[in-house]
């Protein structure tokens, strides 16, 4: 995968595509195509960021959901990826629990909720366990997977070269398995940040999913639509920084040739 | 009498219903470089197993004393571990960090890649990794080296160049080697002995002796009647007497 070197002007082009955007939104604000009071006005939802910002509750919500999507998603990793491992390695486990495990990824996870509320109530846990349900299956199967087809030359390289039983999964499994275990960490941190939104909505007191229903309930569009441009900016700055993962030179090897 | 580190008495090999080897026996001297050709799928790879212990006979014994490496037919490289760090494997046993470090450095010179130290496998060619497996093998405190179809993958001229470099660098690092290949002008160039196999189950059906030094031109008399001895035992060319 060899990208060609971009010019300054290729790079403005998603820029020039947001202006365009934000034009088409005032025109269609302008020719009152949709009540205003339901549709609200480029300016409107500048002015609503602006007011979120200042009375620091933009500041507090961001905190309480990203502090949500990191619990349930590194729980999820910490968990998943040593299952997947072993389940990796022992067939007979895999035939047992596979079908279980599918099962439980093709389930949404929203399907959840009623139980996340009455079990775990309101605030931080039932959106934390909401994540991770989210998230734990879907690690467990790209884990899995990228163990199973680990090329068998491998190990025998390792045997060539006395690797010990402990070095066999530092040096071996682990560094092998990297870069796919790094693309599906990108994917269900997405699926995470998608989730967190739609449990604090219904489960939580703050966060930005909370912010923005309550929003609809206050009939504020501008702070809804504040809200809804946070969470996708938000939201890119996540795969952004996960992205950078793929980078590391010892991993670069799996998304290149 | 020389050391014989590799040695197999009567050994049988089965698949299943497949029988690979039936009482096969071969003994290969201390510092002898033997090759191994015969059809597709006839044990060749199987035999190299035997040896690197990867693999039991089901009757007989196989002895193989001393420290055994093996190059694959590609990919052989731990893709997430530059060139250095690959070679670095041959060496580990070496308790000594300077002296592993010397070491990696003068294989890296052997291999003429220096500049390409800090590469990742998959930044290199066919040939420059070969070149890295081929030092990986060869560094350290070895005494016999199995390959495995090491140049199959390379183009025609990559793969010339390469037998060459393996002939001087086994001056400098003398080992015991056998080399499984289905090339046959590959054989007659390297080895000091080419065993031919026959179909399954492989019997040992001729053995050639080469007595010139390497590195051997591919057109020279001995190495051209070599070859055509071996494709006349395949059936693929007509047989002169005397060879």
């Amino acid at each position: 995968m060899t990208e060609k070197p971009f010019t300054t002007g290729t790079r403005l082009l998603p820029l020039i595509v947001l202006f365009a955007a934000i034009a088409v939104w005032w025109a269609l604000w302008q020719l009152r195509v949709f009540p205003e009071s339901v549709f609200p006005s480029p300016l409107a939802v500048a002015k609503g960021i602006g007011e979120e910002i200042r009375t620091g509750r933009l500041g507090n919500d961001l905190v309480a959901s990203l502090f949500r999507v990191t619990t349930g998603f590194m729980l999820a990793v910490l968990l998943g990826v040593p299952v997947g491992l072993w389940l990796g390695n022992h067939v007979r486990s895999r035939l047992a629990l596979l079908p279980a495990i599918n099962f439980f990824r093709s389930l949404s996870p929203l399907a959840w909720i009623p139980f996340a509320i009455l079990w775990f109530g309101i605030g931080d846990l039932p959106a934390i366990f909401l994540i991770f349900m989210a998230c734990f299956f879907p690690i467990v199967v790209a884990t899995l997977a990228a163990v199973a087809s680990i090329p068998s030359v491998y190990f025998r390289v390792a045997r060539d070269y006395r690797f010990s039983g402990l070095e066999l999964l530092t040096k071996v499994t682990l560094p092998a398995i990297a870069p796919q275990v790094i693309t599906s960490l990108r994917v269900t941190a997405g699926l995470a940040w998608l989730v967190v939104v739609a449990a604090e909505m219904i489960a939580g007191r703050d966060g930005l999913g909370f912010a923005i229903w309550d929003a609809r309930n206050g009939l504020r569009m501008d702070l809804l639509v504040a809200g809804m441009i946070v969470i996708g900016v938000i939201g890119m700055v996540i795969d952004r920084l996960l992205m950078r993962l793929t980078k590391i030179r010892s991993v670069s090897w799996g998304y290149e040739g | 009498m020389k050391a014989k580190p590799l040695l197999i008495k009567e050994a049988s090999v089965s698949f299943g219903s497949v029988e690979v080897f039936r009482n096969l026996s071969l003994e290969i001297s201390q510092g002898e470089f033997v090759a191994v050709v015969g059809p597709s799928g006839c044990g060749k790879t199987t035999l190299l197993n035997l040896f690197s212990g990867f693999l039991k006979p089901s009757l007989g014994s196989v002895v193989c004393s001393g420290r055994v490496r093996m190059v694959y037919q590609h990919d052989g490289l731990l893709p997430w571990q530059t060139a250095a760090q690959n070679i670095a494997l041959g060496l580990r046993d070496l308790s000594s960090e300077a002296e592993r470090k010397r070491q990696l450095n003068e294989m890296l010179r052997l291999i003429n890649l220096e500049e390409f130290a800090g590469h990742y496998p998959h930044q290199l060619s066919g040939g420059m990794r070969q070149r890295v497996e081929l030092a990986r093998a060869l560094a350290g405190d070895t005494d016999i080296l199995l390959l495995d179809e090491p140049f199959s993958s390379l183009d025609y001229l990559t793969g010339l160049r390469l037998r060459r470099e393996l002939a001087r660098m086994l001056e400098e690092l003398p080992r015991t080697v056998v080399l499984v290949t289905h090339d046959i002008e590959e054989a007659a160039q390297l080895a000091d002995r080419i065993l031919v196999l026959s179909d399954r189950p492989a019997r040992i059906c001729r053995e050639l002796r080469m007595s010139l030094p390497r590195p051997r031109e591919l057109t020279h008399p001995q190495v051209v009647e070599t070859v055509h001895a071996v494709l006349a035992e395949f059936g693929l060319e007509q047989d002169k007497v005397g060879v």
